[in-house]
């Protein structure tokens, strides 16, 4: 905390144990952060070497279990999917995340030979987000219809969807439909003038008014503001 | 059924297996009653013998995750109920929590709000346990369970009532606190049902038991060593069950759980009558925390006082201009969340029920992964009944308290 400025704070014991798995895994991990204030480990790992690392953190760390595994979507970024897994140390009670890129092409090492359980959160995250996996056998979709298309958490698919269905009663039996709504979805930018922006559209003016009257009064040499 | 797969008639000249060889694939489910919801496994069997299980899941997927990235982090809160909706109040535990962590406001919670939590997490363990343990028997023949089972649930489910105004879907845990203080006669109505329940789980223990029919369902049936429970990523009661003492609620203690006594019941084999014994002897270590409960809490504050994060009281915003806005921004905008990841897991009745939260510093998640404990131990169904008889499939997916809203999401 930024209190006890006199004596030095105590390291982070996560960190320490972050590190000494930076050096364990030999490259494998390429950057080690803390997140929530410190109280969780979170390591950034080469896509490459994913399973192997998986391995150590399972048998020289005591991560014992995995609880989860997912996707995140930024399409933004060049590598746009984050594949994350939760570990668990029954033993030792610590958690730990670990985190990879990759994009819709580029496969990511299955962990089903270290853990069973693997095979259905990468199903689900092939299914989700269409990230391949590498050695995954059984690589069918899980929890979308038979026979979908598309990925639905991927956050340029809309969250209606392209089809629906419906009962046919003429033709006696479910049929599959370009989704048709009464009102377009909508979608609020919440991002509001209230804590986001104070300059409404068409305010302009007063604002830079303001900000040069403010700069002659701190007789300050002029420094590039921010119309806020 | 034949919705779901289109029918192909039989090849009328293809030879008929027999002997050694024949085995043929049925499907259990999607409408079953002993799927619990709405399960397709297929099920290849050889005679009457399981040499394959794969559950087709996903029937009852209702996109909550991405729904969620499109809701403010109030709104998506009553999703949490309609996961588990056998212990809703636990599924809001989790999302609460990890709301509460990336907001940093985790401290803040007043503790009589914290103790309610506590109690009503635990009136709904005894709640989820009571369905599992009487449907679970249902499953394996024996009907009088249900019957008494339903006749409890139905006393806490008023609680529930009390508490939130609606039987399940009661979005009661709020990041904050919780969303009002119950009424003032609901503590001594609680301490009335904890008092009678200790008979009623002596009846149904003299029900199940050390009844020879039950026991001879479940016991050595789908066994699961510790080794295989973590492997497979079990939590909760079913890793219990394999020897594993491993209780969130003791290892990792959220809300007031740290400030309780209870014991945390272990297993032996690992097979479905210890699962059934581990749920039975919980309930007993619920009834232990809640009476706790009614001990500790005091008259307080039930949720944090900042208006920014939880709403005014309905008296205020008649009569304060503030509190008027603050209840209308709360309602239309939310809160915005600082930028950050939480991984927050509680022990939730079926086990560990995680939620993995990205927030990018607007109003709404931008990802919220759930993480079903059931969603594990459905996958480890394969493994379990392999071997096993098919009615020994029914008894196993009644022992893995399976509930397809949490599952499928």
């Amino acid at each position: 905390m930024a209190e006890d400025i006199i004596e030095a704070p105590a390291p982070n014991p996560l960190l320490g144990l972050g590190e000494s798995i930076m050096a364990a895994a030999a490259g494998a991990v390429t950057a080690v952060s803390l997140a929530r204030g410190g109280a969780e480990l979170v390591l950034h790992a080469d896509r490459t070497r994913w399973a192997p690392l998986h391995g150590l953190l399972r048998d020289g760390f005591a991560f014992e279990q995995l609880m989860d595994l997912c996707g995140t979507d930024f399409p933004a970024r060049a590598e746009r999917f984050e594949v994350v897994t939760n570990l668990l140390s029954l033993s030792l009670n610590r958690r730990v995340r670990v985190i990879c890129t990759t994009d819709g092409d580029q496969p990511v090492p299955s962990l089903s030979a270290l853990w069973p359980v693997a095979v259905w959160y990468e199903r689900e995250c092939w299914d989700m987000y269409g990230v391949v996996f590498a050695g995954l056998a059984d690589m069918r979709r899980l929890l979308t219809d038979y026979g979908f298309e598309g990925h639905p958490l991927r956050k340029d698919f809309p969250l209606t969807g392209h089809v629906e269905l419906r009962y046919d009663e003429a033709r006696k039996q479910v049929v599959y439909e370009p989704v048709q709504l009464a009102q377009d979805f909508r979608n609020f930018d919440f991002m509001s003038p209230w804590e986001a922006m104070t300059t409404l559209p068409g305010d302009e003016k007063v604002h830079l008014i303001r900000e040069e009257r403010a700069k002659i009064e701190r007789a300050e040499p002029a420094k590039p503001e921010l119309p806020r | 059924m034949s919705s779901i797969l289109p029918y192909v008639p039989a090849d009328e000249g293809a030879p008929l297996l027999s002997g050694e060889d024949a085995t043929h694939t049925i499907n259990f489910g999607p409408q079953h009653p002993a799927a619990h919801g709405v399960l397709r496994l297929i099920l290849e069997l050889k005679g009457e013998v399981v040499e394959r299980a794969d559950p087709h899941i996903g029937l009852l997927h209702r996109g909550t995750e991405k729904l969620i990235e499109y809701k403010t982090y109030i709104q998506a809160l009553p999703y949490m109920d309609r996961l588990d909706y056998v212990s809703p109040m636990c599924m809001e535990h989790s999302f609460a929590i990890a709301t509460e962590r990336l907001l940093g406001i985790e401290g803040e919670v007043p503790e009589r709000g914290k103790w309610l939590r506590t109690l009503f997490a635990e009136l709904t363990r005894v709640l989820n346990h009571l369905l599992n343990v009487t449907t679970y028997a249902l499953d394996c023949g024996a009907i009088t369970p249900a019957l008494w089972g339903f006749e409890q649930r139905e006393k806490l489910l008023e609680f529930y009532e009390a508490a939130g105004g609606s039987h399940y879907h009661v979005n009661y845990f709020r990041p904050g606190g919780v969303a009002k203080d119950i009424p003032p006669e609901t503590m001594a109505r609680i301490g009335d049902w904890m008092r009678q329940f200790p008979a009623f789980l002596d009846d149904l223990e003299g029900l199940l038991t050390d009844n020879r029919i039950f026991k001879q369902r479940t016991v050595d049936i789908g066994v699961m060593t510790a080794e295989q429970a973590i492997a497979w990523g079990f939590s909760g009661p079913c890793l219990r069950a394999s020897g594993c003492a491993w209780d969130l609620r003791k290892s990792q203690p959220y809300d007031m759980y740290d400030r309780v006594e209870f014991d945390v019941p272990v297993g032996v084999q690992g097979d479905c009558y210890d699962r059934y014994l581990v749920r039975m002897m919980e309930m007993r270590q619920s009834l232990r925390i809640i009476e706790q409960c009614l001990n500790a809490i005091r008259p307080g504050p039930v949720k944090i006082a900042d208006n920014k994060i939880t709403p005014p009281s309905r008296s205020d915003m008649k009569r304060s201009m503030e509190s008027l806005i603050h209840h209308f921004k709360l309602y239309t905008e939310g809160y915005h969340v600082p930028e950050g990841s939480t991984y927050a897991a509680t022990e939730a009745p079926k086990g560990e029920f995680g939620i993995y939260m990205v927030a990018d510093g607007t109003n709404k998640p931008y990802r919220c992964k759930i993480r079903a404990p059931g969603y594990a131990h459905l996958q480890a169904m394969e493994v379990l009944s392999k071997g096993h008889m098919l009615a020994d499939a029914v008894a196993i997916i009644g022992s893995l308290d399976i509930v397809f809203g949490e599952i499928d999401r």
